[in-house]
């Protein structure tokens, strides 16, 4: 149950984009088209659960026993760019399709401000590991949730007739934020854990 | 140790093994491609347009190499680009005519007649399933620019209500032809210059009706030239280019009473 309060919580209540606003760029720079939003979305959540795990061991065996906590934003930074680039080479040894799918977005998010929020958020709040990874896969679906939603009603509005003054990005920003009040409706479904 | 010199060590060291694991696997992970590819990708144009067939330049650079792909598909591609890439893979050039795209209609706002007000979709598909679109004319350019939407140069614009080709930008993928609901744009040689803008075959008096500037098939402009250099031919009473062999005579764009044979800098930007 706790597990799965974590799940609705991360997608739904607190989602990254729309509660948070962490990950606003590729949130509005890749969400013209529903399938490269769905390419991104898969990336982030590859990218965002993997980070997590890598992250919290960084933190609790290398910087914790040396009283380096203050530190960690550094760390993570460093240790998620290369993670990123590592991935990148290796997907493209092994899994060739996949790299095809996802390897246009992997160095895009390499210092995305989701990714390395994930991090810093299971550090602050002092889950354990498994709860930990678990969010972060929660958090990357939410992202991808709100991406494909929000790229869906972009492609429809492609086609409408706005006042020239609400063109591109001004009616993108609006249509974000409505998105978001639509998901503030969420708030008090469940009561997170932390 | 001061707690700054840990600081920096630790940083240091992992920042050295994240450097260590990336130079292992760049060397020992790397895919071994072909270095032709690599080449031929970079002698292409390198506009993504999908124009060959294939999913971008990369793609169709992978295909080249691998002997799966006709050598001059790219239609973007000139005689000394085709020249390049023969040479690099070791085989014959096959030259491809560079083709434009040519929106086959100049019933701007004033010359055309509205019978009705679409305010719907801005898009050409759904205008035209709107009791026909907006346009009298049932052949001409809707000019909401379904094709200027699809277009990977952005070589079409609309103006006045019509979509307008840049010849300098065009590669001629085809796009343009395949969205546009009207069927009016052709790829036409890009070494032609005077062209028949106007897409309507039906006789004089119906076309006049919707239209101040439709072909109404007098055939002026094939008298001009002489029937016999075989320069026209006709599609009920639309006169239309031979495009195997055009004409070249400038004076036919007085001679057309209706002025629809237009001349190219007509559809070139900053005309």
């Amino acid at each position: 149950m706790r597990y799965l309060i974590i799940i609705v919580g991360a997608v739904l209540v607190n989602n990254f984009v729309l509660n948070r606003f962490l990950g606003c760029c590729p949130f509005l720079g890749v969400s013209k088209k529903t399938e490269t939003a769905i390419g991104m979305s898969g990336a982030v959540v590859f990218v965002m659960t993997i980070a997590a795990a890598v992250t919290w061991l960084i933190d609790h065996y290398l910087l914790a026993p040396f009283g380096l906590g203050y530190i960690h934003t550094l760390a993570f930074i460093l240790v998620i760019a290369s993670l990123v680039q590592f991935i990148d080479i290796a997907m493209k040894r092994f899994m060739p399709p996949l790299h095809a799918a996802l390897g246009i977005f992997l160095p895009l998010i390499t210092t995305n401000c989701a990714v390395l929020g994930v991090a810093e958020l299971n550090c602050k709040n002092g889950t354990p590991f498994f709860e930990s990874v678990l969010f972060s896969f929660a958090a990357a679906l939410g992202f991808g949730l709100a991406l494909v939603i929000f790229s869906g009603i972009r492609e429809k509005l492609a086609l409408a007739d706005p006042p020239r003054c609400f063109r591109g990005v001004a009616l993108a920003l609006v249509t974000g934020g409505l998105l978001s009040l639509a998901f503030m409706g969420f708030s008090g479904l469940v009561k997170m854990p932390y | 140790m001061s707690p700054l010199v840990i600081a920096v060590l630790i940083i240091a060291a992992l920042g050295a093994v994240a450097a260590l694991a990336l130079a292992v696997a760049d060397k020992y992970l790397a895919v071994k491609e072909d270095p032709r590819i690599g080449l031929v990708t970079a002698a292409l144009p390198g506009a993504n347009c999908g124009g060959c067939g294939f999913a971008g330049c990369g793609d169709y650079a992978r295909a080249l190499v691998a002997g799966t792909a006709a050598a001059g598909s790219c239609t973007a591609a000139d005689a000394k680009v085709n020249e390049e890439i023969a040479q690099i893979l070791g085989v014959a050039a096959t030259a491809t005519e560079k083709r434009v795209a040519l929106v086959k209609c100049c019933g701007t706002r004033s010359e055309a007649i509205r019978v009705g007000d679409y305010n719907g979709l801005a898009d050409c598909a759904s205008a035209a399933a709107t009791a026909g679109g907006d346009k009298g004319c049932r052949f001409g350019c809707l000019g909401y620019g379904a094709c200027a939407h699809v277009c990977p140069q952005n070589a079409i614009r609309i103006e006045d209500g019509l979509a307008i080709v840049d010849k300098r930008l065009c590669v001629g993928c085809g796009k343009c032809v395949a969205a546009c609901p009207r069927k009016l744009i052709a790829l036409v040689p890009a070494k032609a210059t005077i062209h028949v803008l106007c897409n309507n075959p039906l006789r004089g008096p119906e076309v006049i009706k919707v239209c101040g500037v439709g072909c109404m098939g007098c055939h002026l402009c094939e008298k001009h030239v002489g029937k016999e250099s075989n320069q026209f031919t006709f599609d009920r009473f639309l006169a239309q280019i031979n495009y195997a062999n055009p004409p070249t005579d400038a004076a036919l764009v007085d001679k057309c009473p209706r002025k629809c044979i237009r001349e190219d800098h007509h559809f070139e930007t900053g005309h």
